[in-house]
């Protein structure tokens, strides 16, 4: 809660508790209006009844006699209306001509007997300055001496209803507002609960060291899970790309340093020795610069490619395409003598062009360099997997030599001035990049290196 | 001691200022003022109350408000009622405040939207019987009592209870024959108010009109000659007699009697009029009457019945009071009236009037 106070954006606890409250104020605004006009309506009923209950008491007490009506005014229909304590009373009985057998003058009786005076006639009126509610009822005679209507007509001031139309109103609202207290509280701890995991992973973050990239703890509900996998994701990913660049430059240092210190030591030779060896030794020279422009294509590439396998989503690839690209590259060399075997269905894969020509190049090159001519690349669809093949007519390295291969520290690889190693290390992570495998093997042609990936079918349909 | 002197001041007082009664309905008229104080404002002051009974405590409340002069005026209770209705609607001079025995009456003024409304903290502290819609309120507590010659009626005669007064009035009705008094519920609205007040209680009434009308019961006006009667003999018996009017030291030989079936007990009400020109100074004298110092006066004037048991036998629960209170209003209902005083004069047709 401290958060809120102060200020800055507003936590979600805040925000989530403004429209609770907002709701409950609402809320209250409409109970307080019903509680309102239900206590008036209930004050109302309850001494209206009173009011009728003792307009029919002294309607009861009235008789006949010697031919006139009597009135026995009952003091039990004042004790009914004497449970307004402090109200004042006003009653009249009228004859059927509408002159007053007894009890207060002044009272207007024309409006009242032109109604059907079957049921009580209630109406709100004033006595003197104060409003009050009056009550006529009226009761029928048919007797010998006498026959007709007896109206009796009972009012009362408004002051017990409207305290007991107060006091019901506060009860209510008294209550009202007690529950809105306690929902206003079980929401803030149920919210509060419910944000709890959210307020872990914040603090957990905050606390973070900005260099650790371990994946944060996965709990909480659904939501969050999803989020705390994301950023597990995006941390995966950076720190592999961060491990990448760390090998890049490893790689690089550990790499060069024997092909340049090599260099210099030809270059120095070369200052040193005979105008005869010279020649020799720039020609050494120039085969390890040679070499070197070989290697860093190589290293660049790998970075490419591991940095496109991160960062470049799949896409739906033809192998032949890769295929064809990587036969044009060398077509024109004299001293490569590659074939090409494609068919005419597309072999699709997820995958990234650029990279998959990366891996393909450095298996061909490979295939050039330690194979037997002829090289063949192929390409073909086998059920629900695609492969694209390079090879060669010989009979493969050797099987201690096969075992190691593709590791990064190829060491005699890079010392030799050569690339194979860090050649197949390529095509080992665009291959694991995109959910295939590779394969070495003999075949009845020679040695055959095969990269496998799942067969992109929805491709097939474009 | 401060009472007792406050008491001799006003006993002085009045002696120099009652005058005679006037023409019209007030019966008397007193002035009090404090010793000395040259008064700057009036109060008005209209009750059905002997002006010697409550001067002790206006002259109290005099000499503590040396500021206001008081304007006594003693009145009958049926022409306190009219005066005040027609003060109501404008027709008289409206009195600063009234005080009557005639309970109904003042309820009925209230009623009728005659009163102005005042709370403080005494009224307020007074019980739900002795206030009404705070614009009446109850100052005294009077008992009814039965009174009797003590020396011609023998202590075996002396009714305890109604039921004893109806047993007497049928073994010895020849004795009691024209020797029973009781008020004139005609001319005195007081004595209505006991005699409607006792038809509410019990079934009792009903036979003590029978009796009364066996008896040949004497129905007259007024507490001081009912109770001179009665010591002088002319009356062996009275009923439902104001017990705040008897003064032991002038009549010796009068006995009192509280019923231990139940005894009426009258609050003399007090309203400060709607049109009032001084209403408060009303409002003091009321607190004042309200207050300690007002209900120790009140009380040695025999106003205020005190609470002890064992001078009037009384419980709790046959106290009965007269409670302010709209139901009074039946009290003072035409057709009701007229059928209650029929009933009454049937009874005492036959009695002779003094």
């Amino acid at each position: 809660m401290t958060r809120i106070l102060r200020g800055g954006p507003r936590t979600l606890l805040a925000r989530v508790m403004i429209g609770v409250l907002s709701l409950l104020a609402l809320g209250g605004v409409v109970v307080a209006i019903a509680t309102f006009e239900y206590g008036r309506s209930a004050a109302r009923q309850s001494f209206d009844r009173l009011l009728v209950g003792a307009a029919q008491d002294i309607a009861e007490s009235i008789s006949i006699s010697d031919g006139a009506p009597l009135v026995d005014l009952p003091v039990s229909a004042f004790s009914l209306l004497s449970l307004a304590a402090d109200d004042r009373i006003f009653y009249a009985v009228h004859e059927t001509d509408g002159s007053l057998l007894t009890g207060y003058e002044g009272f207007d009786l024309r409006g009242v007997v032109q109604q059907d005076l079957t049921q009580p006639a209630f109406f709100d009126g004033r006595m003197q300055q104060e409003p009050a509610r009056f009550v006529t009822v009226a009761r029928p005679f048919a007797e010998r001496a006498y026959s007709g209507r007896i109206f009796v007509t009972v009012g009362q001031t408004l002051r017990a209803r409207s305290a007991l139309a107060l006091d019901l109103t506060t009860r209510a609202l008294m209550l009202t507002g007690a529950v809105g207290i306690v929902l206003l509280v079980s929401a803030f701890l149920v919210i509060r609960s419910a944000m709890r995991p959210l307020e872990g992973l914040t603090a957990e973050l905050s606390r973070r060291d900005p260099y650790d990239l371990t994946p944060m703890p996965t709990g909480g509900p659904a939501e969050m899970a999803v989020m705390v996998q994301a950023m597990n994701r995006f941390m995966f990913r950076l720190d592999r790309q961060v491990g990448a660049m760390k090998n890049l430059i490893s790689d690089t240092a550990h790499q060069l340093r024997t092909p340049v210190a090599a260099i210099r030591a030809q270059a120095e030779l070369a200052l040193e020795d005979d105008e005869d060896n010279r020649a020799q030794r720039l020609q050494r020279m120039v085969r390890r610069t040679r070499s070197l422009g070989t290697l860093l294509d190589q290293m660049l590439s790998r970075a490419l490619v591991i940095h496109r396998t991160e960062n470049a989503a799949p896409k739906p690839v033809d192998l032949r395409d890769i295929a064809l690209g990587v036969f044009e590259s060398v077509e024109d060399d004299p001293d490569a003598q590659v074939q090409l075997s494609i068919g005419d269905q597309p072999v699709m894969v997820m995958a990234d062009e650029i990279s998959m020509g990366e891996a393909v190049k450095n298996m061909l090159a490979n295939a050039l360099r330690h194979g037997v001519a002829p090289v063949v690349i192929g390409v073909s669809g086998v059920g629900a997997h695609s492969e694209i093949w390079v090879q060669d007519a010989g009979g493969g390295p050797p099987a201690d030599v096969l075992t190691t291969m593709g590791r990064r520290f190829e060491r005699s690889a890079a010392s030799k001035g050569n690339s194979a190693g860090l050649g197949l290390s390529i095509v080992r992570a665009v291959t694991e990049a995109f959910d295939g495998q590779m394969h070495m093997g003999q075949v009845a042609e020679g040695f055959r290196v095969t990269l496998t990936f799942p067969a992109d079918t929805e491709g097939d349909a474009v | 001691m401060i009472a007792l002197m406050l008491r001799q001041f006003a006993l002085v007082c009045v002696g120099l200022v009652i005058c005679l009664p006037r023409a019209d309905a007030q019966e008397a008229v007193a002035q009090f003022t404090a010793p000395g104080a040259t008064p700057t404002s009036e109060l008005t002051l209209r009750s059905t109350t002997d002006i010697a009974v409550l001067s002790p405590a206006l002259q109290a409340f005099v000499t503590l408000y040396p500021g206001i002069r008081l304007n006594y005026e003693q009145w009958g209770s049926n022409a306190l009622y009219a005066d005040s209705l027609g003060a109501c609607m404008g027709d008289t001079r409206a009195a600063d405040a009234v005080f009557s025995s005639g309970v109904h009456q003042m309820v009925d003024l209230v009623n009728r939207f005659c009163a102005e409304p005042y709370i403080s903290g005494l009224t307020a502290g007074l019980p739900k019987a002795r206030r009404w819609r705070d614009e009446l309120w109850g100052v005294t507590k009077e008992a009814a009592v039965v009174i009797y010659n003590t020396d011609l009626v023998p202590l075996d005669d002396a009714p305890r209870t109604r039921f004893d007064l109806l047993d007497l009035m049928r073994r010895k009705s020849a004795t009691y024959s024209g020797k029973i008094a009781t008020y004139d519920i005609e001319e005195s609205g007081l004595g209505y108010l006991f005699a409607f007040m006792d038809s509410q209680q019990a079934t009792t009434f009903g036979g003590l009109l029978e009796g009364f009308s066996r008896v040949d019961a004497v129905a007259t006006c007024c507490s001081a000659e009912i109770i001179s009667g009665v010591d002088s003999g002319q009356y062996l018996l009275a009923y439902n007699v104001l017990g705040s009017y008897l003064d032991f030291a002038s009549f010796p030989r009068v006995g009192v009697i509280y019923p231990q079936d139940y005894t009426l007990f009258l609050s003399r009400a007090y309203m400060i009029p709607k049109t009032a020109e001084n209403p408060q100074n009303a409002a003091l004298l009321l607190d004042f009457l309200l207050s300690g110092p007002g209900q120790a006066i009140l009380a040695d004037s025999n106003l205020v019945q005190r609470d002890s048991a064992d001078e009037t036998g009384l419980e709790q629960s046959i106290q009965r009071y007269i409670s302010i209170d709209p139901t009074l209003l039946v009290a003072m209902d035409r057709q009701r009236r007229l059928l209650f005083e029929d009933n009454w004069r049937t009874t005492f047709d036959r009695a002779e009037r003094p």
